[in-house]
């Protein structure tokens, strides 16, 4: 639909161009910049061309990076977009349970990033916290700081428990827009509870779902605060996601060269995965 | 006047409304009708300045305004769901737009009120829209675009959503409250029924065209094309392809009637004719009446008059009968066609007459 | 099919009911007889929906029992019940081809593909839609959607009745007539117990054998389109059923003559009525004679309808709208006199016996 053409309407998005080019266009173009030189310090800098790129795409260090961080995001979405429409299916629909399950739900959310992930290393700790003493004190052998598997079972339960309700209540918004006609009918058919949930749930939920899917992915794949509070990344570099490593190189080690390289690379990778689920999303929503 | 000038809208590869032009005095009341997907709610969007025409210019008292956002058009819009400010009282909901106009406290209470007394809403000024029954919501969305004093009208379909018995009343009302506002007023609507009841002019639409555009009556009584007859036909036209031959229009089984004078200067060849249901009688309405042998297959009755569907050949005609008439299913009856009220359409569907009338 | 008896049958949504006006459903009592057509006519909120879902299955009532063929099935769900339901608004399952959405409820009880696929296109080729059986449902019109929601509701044979709440509302007139005729023939063929709800007199009136007229959660009126349009038993029924509606004027009663202002008007009959607070004569426009004699009137506006005129005339004060035919020309000096067989005498909103009419 094309609306009535009006130039002066340029004029309400000019502060909103500046505002994206200071916040996001100048500094990017500074990492663009730090990404194709290279210095020794004093603010002397030589011309490295394409070879940081190289250096960190043949790095295997960051492969190591980019597959656990994929790994993670696959695993969350796993669970957390199943267990949201779980959830959400069986939210009530109307009475005081609904502003109660609704405020439960979004607790986790209103938790400041760091917040979560300090409160996750205090209930883990073997010494006083009270998972890590449970298990402990059932003999499972669980230590996020020293055995990976604890490690990356504490972070994963950590972003579920964080980022499930986001999940929950786009399906929820979905759910409650399906008129009640559709249930009585369906009952009428003789619809089974598993045809409910596939020709009219799942269809209605479906365009929230893509959003759900969408953030989690981008947001866990720039995933960093909370493994950082929690683990530091560690054991050795078992929970070392990209952002982690990335800060690692830029100023742990002050390798400006490289760490620009590869925020640029992670920043294409991320566009492009993007791309791509939004993409195939759409095809399969036009196709239908 | 708003004037429409070979306008047209393309979306995709579907096109909405094509080449139409249209010129609507001011106090006039127009009324669009025509089946859904018939280019009503596209051509009051562009009227609107909602949507931009492909091509076509919208001209209004001799200015272009094609491009001209809805906002600077002094328009107003009733759409088919009732639509009102749900916190505001039904008085706040109509004073809205003049509030919006900054006119002063005392203009706009007088104004708010008349409009109320209009709509038969001063009792309910207090209360909030959604406390209100279907017809007083729309009442109360009428009176918000009849208090702006808006050049130009638009109503889509206002009455779609109400129950049968409140269309009744307000649409007997609304013509005089159109009267009394003296705007552009442009009423859609599938129903001919309404259109006749508001009276005012018809624009038969079809396909994104207009196929007339004249006098309510006029267009129902002599309709330009066939697709006019059937859009305004409630119950459906009745038609039948017949061979013309001199004074006579020939039928299967040796049947003839006469040709109305108007169509008979016309060549010889096939025609449609079509007439109303009221035309189909069970006994002759006149001397020149002519009987035919149809198969019932199935009787509605209302309670004052009867509605059988029939069968002729591969026709499918329904007459109304005045009168409680049950036949069996499958019966066949001799029924009157009355020639006096044929209409007669040649092979592209024009209506046949000597001098066609000018709307 | 089967014999639905409603037995004391009460409904209200709050949980706790004192008053009759917590009722959406004040004491419903009544058999339907196996194989009928029954429409429940009345205005939103009358409580007719309320019934329809309480025999569905879908609302369980607060007081009184259902019984299916001598089975009480107060407490079976809508699936044991064997129900079939259209619904207003179009329920189409978007994701599924037209052709899936007809065999869904026929492939939910296990029906033998075969069998499936012979009864879908059936009534794909009823509901005219059988060049779509493969499209998905999504992209359809409103119309075609609920043609879809219909043809489900038909599409099993052995359901014990199928019950429609308002399925027309979204169907463009033309297709109305189509679809309506369409299901009177169904119900005349295969003799299904349907149960139409509406608020739309016509399709009430057309489609049904017996009409249950409802107000206010009450049943004021179950009877054939004819008694109800002669005799209507309340006031209520005669304003809602006719177009326009009874014309019910107050008057004094004295043995078998009623004062209306100045005019006297002879009753078919004398009834005693001196207990009754109000009295009102009730007369359908059809039953007006506008002429030379009688009492004089002054004429307020003519609506002419295409078919017929409406004639609103002013009696003393009381306004009167009788109906003229096409072609009939408004006398001057116009004066009305009631045709005795159209004459009813109504006290506190209900219909008095005079004697010697029939009804």
């Amino acid at each position: 639909m094309d609306k009535t053409w009006n130039n002066k309407a340029w004029f309400l998005v000019l502060p909103v161009l500046l505002l994206v080019g200071f916040s996001a266009v100048i500094p990017l173009m500074t990492v663009v910049n730090y990404s194709v030189q290279d210095t020794f310090g004093n603010n002397v800098f030589f011309w490295a061309g394409l070879s940081w790129f190289e250096q960190v795409l043949n790095s295997s260090r960051f492969h190591d990076a980019l597959v656990r961080n994929l790994v993670f995001s696959l695993t969350i979405l796993a669970i957390e977009i199943p267990l949201g429409i779980f959830i959400a299916l069986n939210m009530p629909r109307k009475g005081w349970g609904v502003p109660v399950c609704l405020v439960l739900m979004a607790l986790p959310l209103l938790i400041p990033w760091n917040v979560v992930g300090t409160i996750w290393q205090v209930f883990g700790r073997v010494d006083i916290g009270l998972l890590g003493r449970t298990l402990a004190a059932m003999g499972i052998d669980y230590n996020y700081a020293t055995n990976p598997v604890a490690a990356w079972v504490t972070v994963v339960v950590m972003d579920v428990w964080h980022w499930t309700s986001l999940v929950v209540l786009l399906c929820y918004a979905g759910l409650v827009s399906i008129p009640d006609a559709y249930y009585q009918a369906a009952k009428i058919d003789g619809a089974s509870r598993w045809s409910v949930f596939r020709y009219i749930q799942l269809p209605k939920m479906h365009r929230v779902l893509l959003i759900a899917v969408l953030l989690r992915f981008m947001d866990s794949f720039m995933i960093y605060t909370e493994p950082f509070v929690v683990t530091g990344g560690g054991p050795g570099s078992t929970t070392t996601f990209l952002s982690i490593d990335l800060v690692k190189m830029a100023i742990g080690q002050f390798d400006l060269g490289p760490a620009a390289a590869m925020s640029i690379i992670y920043f294409l990778i991320i566009l492009l995965l993007s791309w791509i689920f939004y993409t195939v999303m759409t095809n399969y929503d036009a196709r239908r | 006047m708003l004037e429409l000038r070979n306008v047209s809208k393309i979306m995709g590869n579907e096109t909405h409304v094509s080449d139409v032009t249209l010129a609507l005095e001011h106090g006039s009341l127009n009324v669009l009708l025509g089946p859904t997907l018939s280019g009503k709610t596209t051509l009051m969007r562009i009227m609107a300045g909602l949507e931009r025409p492909t091509h076509g210019q919208v001209v209004f008292d001799g200015k272009d305004v094609t491009g001209v956002s809805p906002q600077k058009r002094n328009v107003a819009m009733v759409h088919q769901q009732f639509i009102n400010y749900p916190a505001m009282s039904v008085y706040e909901n109509i004073a809205s737009p003049l509030r919006l106009a900054r006119l002063d406290k005392a203009t706009i209470d007088t104004r708010v009120r008349k409009a109320a007394e209009l709509m038969k809403l001063t009792p309910m000024l207090d209360r909030l829209p959604l406390n209100l029954s279907g017809g007083q919501q729309q009442r109360t969305a009428l009176a918000r675009a009849i208090v702006k004093d808006a050049a130009v009208v638009l109503l889509d379909e206002p009455l779609a959503n109400l129950d049968y018995k409140l269309r009744e009343e307000l649409r007997a009302e609304l013509p005089r409250i159109f009267a009394e506002a003296g705007s552009i007023f442009v009423y859609a609507t599938t129903e001919p029924s309404e259109a006749l009841l508001l009276g005012g002019n018809t624009v038969a639409l079809s396909e994104g065209r207009i196929t007339q555009f004249g006098r309510t009556i006029e267009v129902f009584r002599r309709p330009d094309d066939l697709k006019t007859a059937q859009t305004f036909a409630d119950p459906p036209l009745n038609t039948l392809a017949v061979e013309k031959r001199d004074t006579r229009f020939l039928l299967d089984g040796g049947v003839a009637i006469p040709v109305p004078d108007e169509a008979r200067s016309a060549p010889d060849g096939t025609y449609t004719i079509g007439f109303q249901p009221h035309h189909l009688s069970l006994s002759p309405a006149n001397p020149d009446a002519v009987g035919v042998e149809a198969k019932v297959t199935i009787t509605e009755i209302t309670g004052s008059e009867s509605f059988v569907h029939l069968a002729y050949g591969g026709f499918p005609w329904v007459m109304l009968a005045h009168g409680i008439h049950h036949f069996d299913v499958g019966a066949t009856i001799t029924v009157f066609i009355d020639p006096r009220h044929l209409l007669v359409f040649d092979s592209d569907g024009r209506a046949v007459r000597r001098t066609p009338l000018a709307a | 099919m089967a014999k639905i008896e409603l037995e004391h049958i009460k409904h209200s949504y709050l949980p706790n009911p004192v008053k009759d006006a917590d009722l959406a459903l004040k004491e419903v009592h009544h058999s339907w007889s196996d194989g009928g057509a029954y429409a429940l006519l009345g205005p939103s909120g009358c409580g007719k929906t309320t019934l329809l879902n309480i025999i569905s299955g879908l609302i369980r009532p607060s007081h009184g029992r259902i019984v299916f063929d001598g089975t009480d099935v107060t407490d079976l769900s809508t699936q044991e019940r064997n129900i079939a339901q259209v619904f207003q608004f179009p329920v189409v399952y978007d994701t599924m081809t037209v052709y899936d959405n007809l065999a869904f409820p026929l492939r939910n009880r296990g029906v033998p593909q075969a069998e499936v696929d012979r009864a879908v296109r059936d009534i794909l080729e009823m509901i005219d839609l059988a060049d779509w059986s493969g499209r998905r449902a999504r992209g359809l019109t409103a119309d075609q959607k609920q043609k879809i929601s219909l043809g489900r509701g038909l599409v099993r044979a052995d359901v014990n009745a199928i019950l429609f709440d308002e399925p027309l509302t979204v169907i463009d007139p033309h297709m109305k007539w189509v679809l309506r005729s369409q299901l009177k023939q169904l119900h005349h063929k295969f003799g299904f117990t349907m149960v139409y709800v509406t608020h739309d007199q016509t399709e009430a009136l057309t489609f049904a054998d017996k009409v249950v007229v409802m107000y206010e959660g009450e049943i004021v009126q179950i009877g054939t389109p004819e008694e109800l349009f002669e005799r209507p038993s309340h006031t209520f029924v005669g304003y809602f059923i006719g177009s326009p509606g009874m014309n019910v004027m107050p008057v004094k009663v004295e043995g078998a003559k009623a004062h209306l202002g100045s005019a006297v008007i002879d009753l078919p009959g004398a009834a005693d009525t001196s207990r009754s607070r109000r009295l009102e004569l009730g007369v359908r426009p059809e039953y007006v004679r506008l002429g030379r004699q009688g009492h004089p009137v002054h004429i307020r506006k003519v609506e002419d309808i295409g078919r017929h005129k409406i004639v609103r005339a002013d009696l003393g004060g009381m306004e009167v709208a009788a109906i003229l035919g096409e072609h009939d020309e408004l006398p001057t000096d116009a004066h009305v006199s009631f045709d005795p067989a159209g004459i009813n005498l109504y006290a506190d909103s209900w219909r008095v016996d005079l004697g010697g009419q029939n009804g």
